[in-house]
């Protein structure tokens, strides 16, 4: 089973590098560019083949490991 | 006073904190990531800079995860004294023995140079050689220095004095290198036997590289 997590700053923690990336935009003309957030993505391949549990298993992984979530929020999306 | 100093795979400020604390007179030892107890003579364990574990995910994520760390948490638990300096802030806040957490610094750089601090509250054993307001001049360097702590935790580190130290300029006017919060430097724990902080004071031994400042904050916690 696949399963794709997606770590990004919680919204109101300032994202330097989307602030960077956001300029960047805006300097090579994209001007309706409003708002960009850059986070990470972290794809899993689990021998499970329990949806539910896959989804508590990586909910777990991500609370102790693969999100810090003092300034991080993360989505767990399961692809088949 | 024995000084246990920790080394993960990627710590490069190792050697230079046994210098450091060698210098002021105390018994030094390093202690490999893989060990599973702390040195029971301990009395100050710090934990290095560098870039543990390639600073892979966050920094300091990885190495929380370390054979090591229980026995670390174990130690901090019997009020051990710890200290984080740079990378071993990192490892420290991750771990969960620091409140806030380090993010990338704000103008994206990694920066690397000598840098002004003052000191906020010296009632700890790090900071006792020091008075409050004293400016010191320290280096820094750091990609990921930005310290964060959302508003009601930082209501709780000015409550109980866990502010240890500001970023500022030479006349001690807040000057903020990396964009953290208030330019907060350094913090402790609410019982303040946990100290973490991403200056190298280990790096500031000797007038001839700069400055020997490092000496009068090193120096509090081989009196205690």
């Amino acid at each position: 089973m696949k399963v794709i997590v997606n770590v990004s700053l919680k919204a109101g923690v300032l994202d330097s590098q989307g602030k960077a990336v956001h300029h960047a935009l805006n300097s090579i003309h994209f001007e309706n560019v409003k708002d960009v957030r850059v986070g990470k993505q972290i794809v899993l391949n689990l021998e499970e083949s329990d949806e539910a549990k896959a989804k508590a298993d990586v909910t777990k992984m991500c609370e102790e490991l693969l999100a810090n979530t003092v300034i991080e929020d993360y989505t767990i999306e399961i692809v088949k | 006073m024995k000084v246990s100093i920790l080394q993960f795979p990627g710590t490069n400020c190792e050697y230079d904190t046994k210098y450091a604390f060698e210098k002021l007179g105390a018994q030094t030892q390093i202690v490999w990531h893989k060990a599973t107890t702390i040195p029971e003579d301990t009395s100050l364990l710090v934990v290095a800079g560098g870039f543990s574990y390639g600073d892979y995910l966050r920094s300091g994520a990885i190495a929380k995860f370390s054979p090591v760390m229980q026995a670390v948490k174990e130690y901090a638990a019997k009020g051990g004294k710890i200290l984080g300096i740079c990378n071993g802030f990192q490892v420290l806040t991750e771990a969960g023995l620091l409140p806030g957490a380090l993010k990338r610094n704000e103008s994206l750089h990694f920066l690397s140079k000598h840098h002004h601090l003052k000191v906020e509250n010296n009632d700890n054993v790090f900071l006792t050689k020091l008075a409050k307001g004293d400016v010191v001049n320290i280096p820094i360097a750091h990609h990921d220095g930005n310290y964060y702590i959302d508003e009601a935790g930082l209501a709780e580190l000015y409550a109980n004095n866990q502010v240890l130290l500001k970023y500022c300029d030479a006349s001690g006017a807040m000057k903020n290198p990396n964009g953290s919060v208030d330019a907060i430097a350094g913090v402790c724990n609410k019982e303040k036997t946990v100290f973490g902080l991403m200056p190298h004071p280990e790096r500031a031994m000797e007038t001839l590289l700069g400055s020997d400042d490092g000496v009068k904050m090193l120096q509090g916690f081989l009196e205690a």
